[in-house]
């Protein structure tokens, strides 16, 4: 605190570091309620860009909740993946039996059976039609075959690619059929989906930088007058371009705001449909709405946003705006 | 604590502003700057609030060159210097007592200390109550003391001002030039660009004279 007739109080003034802190807070403070404050003023103008902002937010987050909730109608489909193993030729009841209880022994099998060459040949007859043609075959030519179906923890695709591995490198084993091609199938779609959800999320967010950015690049403008003479008595770049960053925080985090509404209510509106849906098909499905993660990386991820495009041009705009009185 | 050394400015589009200026204005001294319009008159004063820099030549303010000043450096420059414009470049949409704290604001003084200035600084050009007040609604006279109080409230060491009394009738010019000398009485380095040849003979300042860009063989300087 500087005695009032000071010659150099701007210099004399030395203060402690709590003081200085709580004046900084207090500044930051300031300028945070006031430029949202200005925002509150121009009601339309902030509707619409938030509304824009939104938009942008929102699109990603659906496509998001699109590829969750088609995970979790396929994370059950493990339960139907079986693996045949064929048996080599020639091969005794016993010897097959002993295979079929190795196999049912490990940790990644959940259940195997045995399946006889007679079993196997009835079954065959009954689906291929082939019947007649079998009949004129001398003997049985199949072999024994233990089916099985892995454990719930082991049925990832790369999990049972890794147990049909290890079973076709048994002596005894001549083939392994695992059918997990469709699942791969599946799986490759929702990766591809999730891409195009990060592509999404990459573009749009780019574009909340764009909007926020020339919104503020036009509020800034429409104040060039104050700006220099802020300027003119001594403020800083940093100084004159802080209520403009605060202002597109505020734009970047109403948005994110604003676009969680929008999802939750498009959630809402298809949760019902959708159930239905999956009743007719005697699935206890339910649509999944955001997560508390994905909520705090949509409204934080707008601010930050908001905030980038706001610093991008208030910087490169307020340089240029020099005094020249 | 204003040494201009050999100072020499012409603007981008060639004009020549400045040639061959040289003068020192001591610590605490005071000196209207006079001239015709389009002498240099605006350009000394611009070269002093880092407006412009010179093309040739050295301007020193409270110790400091400003061709050792970089851009960066430029605000702290300029809070060492008060500002006062003809124009008075008041913000239309702030009350009074946001006009004169800005500087305040800008430098990071705290609210307790911030009022107490204000009032003190808005006191000093007489308008003390006129806080809540907005520019437009003060007359040209009363303006133009908010915009001293604003150029004065960080007790920068040096004030300069641009034509302060160009759309002053006389009586509000008189009163707005005595309120100068008042701030140079209490120790602040002043320089008032003006034309108003009848104003200043009142007072028993310094002049500096420029024709033409150059220092001009000064009509009788009167001791400070």
């Amino acid at each position: 605190m500087s005695p009032p007739d000071a010659p150099h109080p701007a210099r004399a003034a030395r203060r402690s570091p709590l003081a200085a802190l709580s004046s900084w807070l207090e500044r930051h403070l300031q300028t945070l309620v006031a430029s949202l404050g200005k925002l509150v003023r121009q009601p339309f103008a902030t509707v619409l860009t938030l509304g824009v902002i939104a938009l942008a937010l929102a699109l990603p987050a659906c496509l998001h909740l699109v590829v969750v909730n088609a995970s979790a109608v396929t994370a059950g489909v493990g339960k139907t993946v079986q693996l045949s193993v064929y048996l080599k030729l020639p091969m005794t009841p016993e010897q097959a039996g002993k295979v079929r209880q190795g196999i049912a022994a490990r940790d990644d099998v959940a259940e195997a059976k045995l399946v006889t060459p007679e079993e196997g040949l009835r079954e065959f007859e009954s689906l291929s039609g082939f019947g007649d043609a079998l009949k004129a075959l001398e003997g049985n030519p199949l072999p024994y075959v233990v089916t099985l179906r892995p454990a719930d923890r082991f049925d990832s695709p790369e999990a049972v690619e890794t147990l049909a591995g290890e079973l076709r490198a048994l002596p005894e084993v001549d083939i392994v059929q695992a059918d997990t091609e469709w699942v791969r199938r599946l799986n490759a779609i929702l990766a591809a989906l999730e891409q195009v959800v990060r592509v999404a999320a990459l573009l749009l967010g780019l574009g909340v930088v764009a909007i926020a950015g020339n919104t503020i690049r036009l509020d800034i403008n429409g104040r060039r007058e104050e700006i220099e003479v802020i300027k003119l008595v001594g403020g800083s770049n940093a100084f004159v371009r802080r209520p403009f960053l605060y202002s597109g925080v505020w734009y970047g985090l109403g948005g994110g705001l604003l676009a969680w509404l929008l999802v939750a209510t498009a959630v809402g509106f298809l949760a019902a449909p959708i159930e239905r849906v999956a009743a007719l098909y005697a699935s206890t499905f339910r649509l999944q709405g955001l997560d508390a993660r994905a909520v705090l990386v949509l409204v934080g991820g707008g601010a930050v946003l908001g905030w980038i495009g706001s610093w991008l041009t208030a910087t490169y705009h307020l340089r240029r705006i020099e005094p020249t009185a | 604590m204003i040494a201009f050394q050999r100072v020499h400015k012409r603007y981008p589009n060639g004009r020549e502003a400045l040639s061959e200026v040289s003068f020192d204005l001591a610590s605490g001294e005071m000196a209207f700057l006079t001239g015709h319009s389009g002498a240099g008159k605006s350009t000394v004063l611009k070269l002093i609030a880092l407006l412009e820099r010179p093309t040739r030549g050295q301007v020193t303010v409270n110790g400091l060159v400003t061709s050792k000043v970089g851009s960066r450096g430029i605000p702290a420059f300029r809070r060492q210097v008060g500002v006062v414009f003809q124009d008075n470049k008041l913000l239309a949409d702030r009350p009074i007592y946001d006009n004169v704290a800005l500087p305040l604001v800008i430098s990071g003084a705290a609210r307790r200390d911030m009022d107490k200035r204000v009032r003190a600084a808005l006191d000093q050009v007489g308008l003390l109550g006129k806080e809540t007040s907005f520019p437009l609604e003060l007359s040209a006279g009363e303006q133009q003391r908010v915009g001293i109080a604003r150029a004065v409230i960080t007790k920068p060491p040096v004030l300069i001002a641009d034509e302060p009394t160009g759309n002053l009738d006389p009586d509000l010019a008189l009163e707005v030039m005595n309120l100068f000398k008042r701030l140079n009485d209490v120790g602040v380095t002043v320089m008032v660009a003006t034309h108003d040849v009848h104003l200043i003979e009142r007072f028993r300042v310094r002049r500096i004279h420029i024709e033409h860009g150059q220092l001009a063989g000064m009509p009788p300087d009167v001791a400070a």
